[in-house]
């Protein structure tokens, strides 16, 4: 097996002292990027890398790679405290972990999570350690009709499984496709509803909407019941890790479908964020306890944890071996390495074997670093949530703040922000549905620009995404989950129409 | 306003009125969206597919529908079946947050975010949270420095700033 | 560094006498205007794109090799294809500390979009590089020239043809509008976000041909996948180390040697706010000849094959306000100007 002596070569160039030391530097400031919304993975990325010039690129990107690491771990803390994402692929994450926060259960969510990723991120690594040469290719087989099939098959998965006012989940939805137009229309250069205004030209960013819907309107939410937050009160468990641990194992089959769909929308490249809808999306619909989903099951945070960290990991793939960028911080990765002289390409595991199995050994070590480093601090963060309320909501206004400012650097995003937190808190109150809405912002401008592109390409003709096997199967499944549940009502008025057995016709 | 302190759970907005008046608004943003969609073109042209304006005017189109049939919903409901949406003192209490927040955002367009900051956590600790100005000062102070060392000194991410950094050659 | 000496320089002038004090007031006349506080470069593109990279490189090299008392800082204002940035450094006149670097979609943004801004708005400090344009086709693909390619471009069904770029009414379409009229049918041009997109799209056989800069496309040539068919250049790029077997940069002929006369480089050039006094310019110019002077600005260049022309005052207004016009016709012509509303 060369791929084994390769990787302990590897593992021999990561053993550096000087290169542990980076990994580690590396993990911590990391998760310090990944806990503060909007200054996340591509941005933190960015900001570092003109410190690693004077590195030796082996060096910095590991550096650089645990960074993204740490974020990716970081990402989940917020979402399950305080019920804001730092990263727009913990935004799933939210929707149990949040829950099993106020349930005084932080401890046992944000264990599950990390060790999701962990689990998640191992099994990308070894499909990469293996398959690299294999699945490269796999990635040119995609033109924007497959682009458009994935995210189709992402909103399908996701779609079509609330149980509230169906007119009240396609509004909120709507809502979400409608602000993603706003901005530069990538296909025709032309501006779309920004009335003339400076400000509207950049867009709704889904972050922004994000940190206002999920995380202001959940400090309006907390403070109409008084000056607290659920769960806050919670004894703090110092065996927290142990016992979740012993309840994770039955979850195997969530955590392999979720690590599978991570690695092929990773190396598609689909990327993290709709990686962990579908996810969780699918693990809702799959589920025995698919009915308790959304109310702290822990199955829900497993689930999307698993899918965006084996997303974000296989990410780096194409990036290797093509030049793509399966994530907005693998763009920077890139970027990172073109300036350190390096061309990725099929030729970089020929020419530049130290560093590419120096990157792959990282990603192994990295992520049991960064897995140790969170989970020690588990109990340190879950007692984050017993701070006086008062003390803290400023704080984390502040800080939303300052992560909406930076997504754009622009102050006119904060006042958004603060205008999607009070539309969160009235969606909230009048069973207006989130996740519908914050799902179609952020797959509405690449789903809406991919399917363009392809009528470009077949000169408007809708069968291209029917013009082969690939793209064909994809909007089939996406098609089968749409109507799936259709179906199942179908069967269930049936069954109340005709209800004695052997009638049928 | 004042009955409010009377009665702790006296409804202020029946959850009616505000369905009625966020379908009213939701059906508000659909015209925008259609009408500017129309703007720059919503057909389907031949060789090259739907135009700019052609998702964005459906899209539109389903939002009014669907907050038309909400509006109905909601109007045909007997006034007194709904719930309260908000009562007095839940609204005093969000208001507490809400109203502190918003100065925080005006301000900080003024005097940067950092002195905004230290102002609106100490502000904040001090009139809403009752903790003693020795406590509630530090705190904030201390805040908006940690914040200051990360992105101005560390990360180099330049966020808004006033006079008083100016001062200190930032 | 150089702050504290001066400071040290003068306390001492003080104990020295008049004489002395006065060669100080001359030299001190020399000692041009320095940042006083941390320098901005607004980056009018997302993370990850050329002129990103060039920005956080020069901010890599500068601190680097010390080459200034005050550190940079950058950042991203990508909205609106860069029209967000442009007018953030519109609307800050007199800001010495504030550079952006620009792109084609100084010229274009505006023509496209309607979003007023200008050059003129702008100061202009340095150019730093040229970016070239390379004609590029699927290695499996049967044309080895410019003229085979687009003679079979104009044989085809009109829009048979598909060429895939990096976004819309920006350089690569302009190229593509070029090329059309050329081969006399035209290309059914198909925009991306991204450049790196846009070869892997070649790659697959997605498209027919794309515009790529060297450095989007440089690995998959080397890998054998993409062949280079002419660059839109006036002369050959002068890199001469060998990129595959057989061949260099220097190897790929220019277009018009070709028979397809079209020629177009873009921008990578620094600009300040309108309004800044000319030592601000000054001092930036220096710099910036001091970063183009270090080793890793050289190897840079070389890997993304940059035409290396560095002009600086009047002879950079000139050529930019040439740009301008030139981005006008051809935009006019390819019908790609904003309607007025």
């Amino acid at each position: 097996m060369e791929e084994i002596a390769s990787l302990f070569h590897g593992f021999a160039v990561v053993l550096e002292p000087f290169n542990l030391v980076l990994m580690l530097i590396g993990i911590t400031l990391g998760v310090l990027i990944g806990v503060l919304p909007g200054l996340g993975g591509a941005n933190g990325v960015a900001i570092l890398l003109p410190l690693t010039f004077s590195m030796p690129p082996t060096s910095a990107i590991i550096m650089l790679s645990c960074i993204y690491w740490g974020a990716l771990f970081g990402g989940a803390i917020t979402s399950i405290l305080f019920n804001i994402p730092g990263e727009p692929w913990s935004v799933a994450t939210t929707f149990d972990g949040h829950p099993m926060a106020q349930q005084g259960r932080a401890g046992e969510a944000l264990t599950a999570a990390f060790t999701s990723s962990f689990v998640g991120a191992f099994i990308a690594v070894v499909v990469i350690t293996f398959l690299a040469p294999l699945i490269a290719g796999f990635a040119l087989q995609f033109g924007p009709p497959e682009f458009f099939a994935v995210q189709f098959l992402t909103f399908c998965s996701f779609v079509g499984m609330g149980r509230g006012n169906a007119f009240k989940t396609i509004a909120a939805m709507t809502l979400g496709f409608a602000l993603a137009c706003v901005g530069l229309d990538t296909v025709t250069g032309q501006l779309r509803m920004t009335f003339g205004t400076t400000e509207l030209l950049r867009g709704f960013d889904f972050l922004i909407a994000v940190i206002g819907l999920f995380g202001i309107g959940e400090i309006l939410l907390s403070m109409e019941e008084g000056l607290s937050f659920k769960g806050g009160a919670a004894k703090l468990n110092p065996t927290v890790v142990w016992q979740t641990w012993k309840k994770l194992p039955q979850f195997w089959v969530t955590s392999l479908r979720s690590a599978a769909i991570g690695c092929w929308m990773g190396i598609t490249p689909g990327g993290a964020t709709p990686a962990s809808f579908m996810s969780y999306g699918i693990a809702k619909r799959v589920s025995r306890n698919g009915d308790r989903f959304g109310k702290g099951e822990i199955e829900g945070v497993v689930a999307p944890e698993t899918a965006a960290h084996a997303a974000g990991t296989s990410a780096l793939l194409p990036m290797i071996t093509l030049g793509i960028p399966g994530s907005p911080t693998a763009a920077v990765l890139l970027g990172g390495l073109l300036i350190w002289g390096l061309q990725p390409g099929p030729l970089l595991f020929v020419e530049q074997k130290d560093f590419v199995w120096g990157l792959i050994a990282s990603m192994y070590l990295g992520n049991v670093a960064g897995l140790l480093i969170v989970l020690t601090c588990v109990p340190l963060f879950a007692a984050i949530l017993r701070i006086p309320f008062s003390i803290i909501a400023p704080v984390i206004v502040v800080i939303c703040a300052v992560g909406a400012y930076t997504v754009h650097n622009a102050a006119f995003d904060i006042a958004l922000m603060l205008v999607f937190g009070v539309i969160g808190y009235a969606f909230k109150k009048l069973d207006y549905p989130l996740s519908p809405l914050v799902l179609a912002l952020v797959l509405g401008d690449m789903a809406e620009s991919a399917f363009r592109q392809s009528m470009l390409l077949s000169g408007g003709s809708l069968s291209v995404f029917w013009s082969n096997w690939l793209v064909a199967s994809i909007m089939s499944l996406g098609l089968a989950l749409l109507l799936w549940p259709l179906v199942s009502w179908a069967k269930g008025m049936l069954q109340r129409t005709v209800p004695a057995p052997g009638t049928g016709a | 306003m004042k009955d409010g302190e009377f009665t702790s759970s006296r409804g202020l907005v029946s959850k009616r009125t505000m369905e009625i008046v966020v379908a009213v608004l939701f059906l508000v943003v659909g015209s925008i969206v259609i009408t500017d969609s129309l703007r720059i073109g919503a057909g389907w042209r031949d060789p090259e597919g739907p135009e700019a304006g052609y998702f964005p005017f459906y899209i539109g189109l389903i939002m009014s529908g669907a907050s038309l049939v909400t509006l109905v919903q909601a109007v045909l409901k007997r006034p007194g079946a709904g719930t309260s949406f908000v009562d007095a003192e839940a609204l005093k209490q969000v208001l507490q947050v809400l109203v502190p927040a918003g100065v925080f955002v005006l301000l900080l367009n003024f005097i940067g975010i950092y002195v905004s900051a230290a102002l609106y956590i100490a502000g904040f600790m001090a009139v809403v949270g009752r903790y003693a100005w020795f406590r509630a000062i530090p705190v904030g102070v201390g805040v908006a420095i940690v914040l200051f060392l990360m992105f101005e000194v560390w990360f180099l991410v330049p966020l808004p700033k006033g006079p008083i950094e100016e001062l200190f050659g930032y | 560094m150089n702050v504290a000496k001066l400071r040290l320089f003068r306390r001492l002038t003080a104990v020295a006498g008049v004489a002395v004090a006065a060669a100080i007031a001359t030299s001190s006349a020399f000692a041009a205007w320095e940042p006083t506080k941390q320098i901005t470069i607004v980056v009018p593109a997302g993370t990850g794109g050329g002129a990103d990279q060039m920005a956080r490189f020069i901010q890599g090299v500068v601190s680097k090799h010390n080459l200034a008392d005050k550190p940079i800082v950058v950042i991203n204002k990508a909205g609106a294809a860069g029209a967000e940035g442009f007018l953030d450094v519109k609307s800050s006149p007199g800001d010495a500390h504030k550079l952006i670097i620009t792109l084609s979609n100084l010229f274009t943004t505006p023509l496209a979009s309607g979003v007023p801004f200008s050059w003129r708005d702008l100061t202009p400090v340095a150019m730093l590089a040229l970016d070239e344009f390379v004609l590029w086709v699927n290695a499996e693909s049967p044309y080895k020239t410019a003229k085979e390619y687009l003679t079979a471009v104009g044989n085809g069904q009109p829009g048979e043809f598909k060429m895939g770029g990096t976004g819309s009414k920006q350089e690569d379409q302009i190229i593509t509008v070029a090329l059309q009229k050329v081969a006399g049918k035209p290309f059914t041009y198909v925009p991306y976000k991204g450049g790196g997109d846009v070869a892997v799209q070649l790659v697959g056989n997605h498209v027919h041909s794309t515009v790529n800069n060297p450095i989007e496309a440089v690995a998959h040539w080397r890998a054998g996948k993409l062949r280079p068919l002419c660059v839109f250049d006036e002369q050959r790029m002068p890199y001469k180390d060998k990129m595959t077997d057989t061949m260099s940069w220097n190897d790929i002929p220019t277009c018009k040697e070709s028979g397809v006369d079209v020629s177009y480089l873009m921008l990578r050039g620094i600009f300040m706010p309108a309004g800044v006094k000319q030592e601000h310019v000054d001092y930036y110019v220096e710099l910036f000849k001091k970063v183009r002077a270090t080793p890793d600005w050289k190897e840079y260049m070389e890997k993304g094959a940059y035409n290396q022309t560095f002009m600086t005052g009047d002879e950079y207004r000139k050529w930019v306000e040439n740009a301008e016009k030139l981005h006008y016709e051809l935009m006019k012509e390819a019908g790609f100007l904003a309607k007025t509303n």
